[in-house]
């Protein structure tokens, strides 16, 4: 088979069309994250056979059951430390991650947080829906101040978590944060991530209808992906408004979500410690009757 | 051309409302959910950019140019800027 061109011939090589069409609301963002995907992956030019998708519970969670390729639909939360260990067998493997809010920030938080430290080789995509979707529109640790959920039904009064920041914080290797309406840059991102021997995390804001729009009063589902649209602002954008912009600009650039790459650095990843860490004590087992002087020289080198 | 999978669309209207050219629109039949899935107009100016493909989230839509047919996709509809220095150099 050449070269793919149409989304036809994309959808016959990564899609398990049994399982299609799927259990997603009408006018959710889910599907354009797994297209976004499908897209990054098929300009990488990566085998199948050596990419492997871990999930979480949660409705972005059930998106590796579309992909064609292996996959490991895990505990609520704990995809991360499931894709650590996936890492740790077998160092060779493209690992991809498909996580929720609830999943990732919520329950999960803490893996989140020490494979971020660690700096494991694996790709993040956090599908950002502002709420608990699947099962019925629960207060997430991301919903905005103000917002309605079933168990918040007069209004948030909890600071929401920005993830970007913590993974930025934490010295991630890659750190993006984009909107499902916009179709070029995050499969850019997606690309760029897969390539970084590091962690990197892509956060994409999706419109959920159903259990966020609907409740909060933010319209029908064209009017949800435009509120998307009209409530954020580029990185680069919001630091100009904010070095030269007047007090108005700036006091509306505040209220807006920031999209854009974060974070870009190279940072030494964990396997690939862990192998040299591996090698070095392997070397001194030989000359395992020398003194603790050499055996610091050894350290030195 | 435009291939659309009748049974996957759940009728978002995604691709009828952001369309750049608004060459959509709902087709008069329904399909298996009983939804009314999009179709190219009669006259459309539909230049292939493949938003709808992209933004579509059930992956019902593809688009296929068809080159022969169709005048090459401009890069803006807006006429090009002319600065006022070149027209000041013009002048002279």
């Amino acid at each position: 088979m050449g070269e793919i061109k149409t989304a036809g011939e994309l959808n016959k090589k990564y899609l398990r069309e049994g399982m299609w069409p799927t259990i997603f609301c009408n006018g959710c963002g889910n599907g354009v994250v797994l297209e976004y995907t499908f897209w990054a992956l098929e300009e990488l030019g990566l085998d199948m056979d050596k990419v492997a998708f871990a999930s979480g519970i949660g409705c972005s969670s059930r998106l590796p059951g579309y992909i064609n390729a292996d996959g490991l639909h895990t505990t609520h939360g704990r995809a991360i430390a499931f894709a650590t260990g996936l890492k740790a067998a077998n160092p060779d493997l493209t690992v991809i991650i498909f996580t929720g809010d609830g999943d990732c920030a919520g329950i999960g938080g803490n893996h989140f947080i020490h494979a971020a430290r660690r700096n494991i080789d694996m790709t993040v995509i956090m599908i950002n829906n502002f709420i608990y979707g699947m099962t019925g529109g629960q207060l997430a640790p991301t919903t905005p101040i103000g917002g309605i959920a079933t168990t918040a039904p007069y209004g948030n009064i909890e600071h929401p978590f920005d993830l970007c920041v913590v993974a930025k914080a934490l010295g991630a290797s890659y750190v993006a944060r984009w909107t499902v309406s916009h179709p070029y840059q995050p499969i850019k991102s997606i690309k760029e991530g897969i390539q970084k021997k590091g962690f990197s995390y892509i956060e994409f804001l999706a419109p959920c209808p159903t259990a966020y729009g609907r409740r909060n009063k933010l319209g029908d589902i064209q009017r949800l992906w435009e509120w998307y649209d009209k409530n954020t602002i580029l990185i680069e954008d919001y630091e100009r408004i904010m070095k030269y912009g007047d007090e108005k600009e700036k006091e509306r650039a505040k209220k807006m979500i920031q999209i854009g790459v974060f974070q870009d650095v190279e940072k030494p990843e964990f396997f690939t410690e862990y192998q040299k860490l591996v090698e070095r004590l392997q070397g001194n087992t030989i000359t395992k009757t020398s003194s603790v002087k050499s055996k610091k020289m050894v350290v030195k080198k | 051309m435009i291939l659309i999978n009748e049974d996957w669309c759940k009728g978002c209207q995604i691709c009828i409302t952001r369309c750049p050219v608004d060459a959509l629109e709902e087709s008069d039949k329904l399909n298996r959910r009983g939804v009314r899935p999009p179709k190219l107009k009669e006259n459309n100016r539909c230049n292939f950019c493949r938003l709808c493909e992209l933004l579509c989230p059930d992956l019902a839509i593809t688009v296929i140019p068809d080159e022969e047919t169709k005048e090459k996709p401009k890069k803006t509809l807006r006429p090009p800027i002319v600065s006022v220095r070149s027209i000041g150099r013009n002048i002279k």
